[in-house]
């Protein structure tokens, strides 16, 4: 089949002028705990600006690795603090741009009603198979739940138990398939769903969970990726970051 | 790095010796039955080549749940959970690698046609005394690439491992795991050091099993 080049030439340059006359968009790397509230922020920032957030989900660490290795993402949404600091110091953060957006929670979560009691005590008793954690090398709940473990002086014993999740999204689906009996998983993503038993651990048990999000030079020059960065600390923003049990940096 | 590299080596050993037992019976029904749902069993063996391991994991994770088929059925015989376990990851390792066993020997098992079996019965050899004595030998080249495939493909298998794995030292954190840790906490020697064994190993596979195979069919010529 042949085609008349002038068709040729205009098809290849429509699909060479992304965005022309279009709303923006931005590309957004998310930690996977985050996942649920983001994508309610975005769809709030989305009617309000016309613009569209896309995003690519994963462990902070495997996010930030990608990063490194110039993933095209124009921002950062980290779980930890370290990361965002970590790519303005190697170059790919715009200096200065980080912030804390939120909070994190850690809870003991199990899909069974009647399985968590109110105190965690059922970690003390160990009648139960498998706990889930996130991976602690790459996800900061996973570290948090190590961190809280130990501070119970219940690490040595548990350890055994202890599945790991790729991200927090994985070691919230061993829980929820009921493959494992328990597991620590972030707040938000169980916030919203009444079902199970949890225990939603104590603040002094682990280091606070501080997430970071980052502009990276990849996103410096669109205006679409800084403002849903700035539309995080919305009184929308806010709201759902209340609603999923994130708390706010003071 | 070595308890991890040994455990990989016992997965794929223990899942090949499985695979050859499994493995061979049906790969010898598939090449001699005139059954009419002979090609739909395989297309059911050959399915793990183009599933993607997300979804292979996906279901054995929802099917070895506590609440799951599995435990429903083998649960009362004593079965425990298979999830997170050495078992589970060989079961799954299995059923992932089963084409990479069966279709090597089950095309042997079809090169090497029914007469050296017709002529074994006229000498009055006894069916399974034929299969062990006549056909298993005429078949070995294929019986060998299949072992060395499914060993092979299973010492390189990643997405089942993560998704029924949950990463465990000494019991599922397997080569390919170990690899995703220490890219994902920019540990680039030591990703370094074991992708290029995986290479190594990889590239020794492929030129060995070509040259025991050129040697084979050379002999029984």
């Amino acid at each position: 089949m042949r085609f008349p080049k002038v068709a040729v030439l205009a098809a290849v340059s429509v699909l060479l002028t992304p965005g022309l006359a279009r709303a923006g968009e931005t590309l957004v790397a998310v930690a996977a705990n985050y996942t649920a509230p983001v994508k309610e922020i975005a769809a709030a920032f989305e009617r309000k600006t016309g613009d569209t957030v896309k995003f690519a989900f994963g462990s902070t660490g495997q996010l930030y690795t990608q990063i490194t290795q110039g993933a095209p993402f124009e921002a950062f949404f980290a779980a930890d603090d370290e990361r965002p600091i970590q790519a303005e110091k190697d170059g790919f953060g715009v200096p200065g741009s980080t912030f804390t957006y939120a909070v994190g929670t850690l809870v003991l979560w199990s899909a069974k009603p009647g399985v968590v009691d109110a105190k965690g005590e059922v970690l003390k008793t160990g009648g139960f198979n498998k706990l889930a954690i996130a991976n602690p090398k790459g996800a900061p709940y996973g570290t948090a739940a190590v961190e809280t473990l130990k501070a119970l002086g219940l690490y040595g014993a548990l350890e055994a138990k202890l599945v790991q999740g790729n991200n927090i999204s994985q070691a919230h689906q061993f829980v929820a398939t009921g493959n494992a009996e328990l597991g620590f998983v972030a707040l938000s993503q169980v916030a919203l769903d009444p079902s199970g038993s949890r225990w939603v651990v104590p603040r002094e048990l682990y280091a606070p969970i501080y997430q970071d999000v980052v502009l990276l030079k990849t996103g410096a020059a669109n205006p679409v990726a800084s403002a849903f960065l700035a539309f995080q600390k919305s009184p929308e923003a806010l709201a759902v970051l209340e609603k999923y049990g994130y708390g706010v940096r003071k | 790095m070595v308890d991890v590299i040994l455990l990989t080596a016992k997965l794929a050993a223990v899942s090949t010796v499985l695979l050859l037992l499994l493995g061979t019976p049906l790969a010898w029904w598939l090449a001699h039955s005139r059954a009419w749902i002979k090609e739909g069993v395989a297309a059911v063996v050959a399915l793990p080549l183009v599933l993607p391991p997300t979804v292979l994991g996906f279901y054995l994770l929802v099917a070895m749940a506590p609440d799951g088929p599995i435990q429903t059925v083998f649960g009362p015989l004593g079965l425990k959970p298979l999830a997170f376990t050495f078992s589970g990851l060989v079961v799954g390792s299995v059923v992932f690698s089963l084409p990479f066993v069966v279709n090597p020997i089950r095309n042997a098992f079809e090169a090497a046609g029914e007469r050296p079996l017709e002529a074994a019965a006229t000498l009055r050899a006894a069916p399974l005394d034929a299969f062990f004595t006549v056909a298993l030998p005429l078949a070995s080249p294929g019986l060998l690439t299949g072992a060395i495939l499914g060993f092979a493909h299973t010492v390189g298998e990643f997405g089942v491992v993560l998704m029924i794995g949950g990463n465990i030292p000494g019991e599922t954190k397997v080569l390919s795991m170990a690899i995703l840790d220490y890219v994902e906490t920019l540990q680039w020697a030591e990703a370094h050091a074991l992708s290029a064994l995986m290479l190594g190993f990889s590239f020794c596979v492929i030129l060995t099993m070509t040259l025991i195979e050129k040697r084979l069919r050379r002999r029984l010529r």
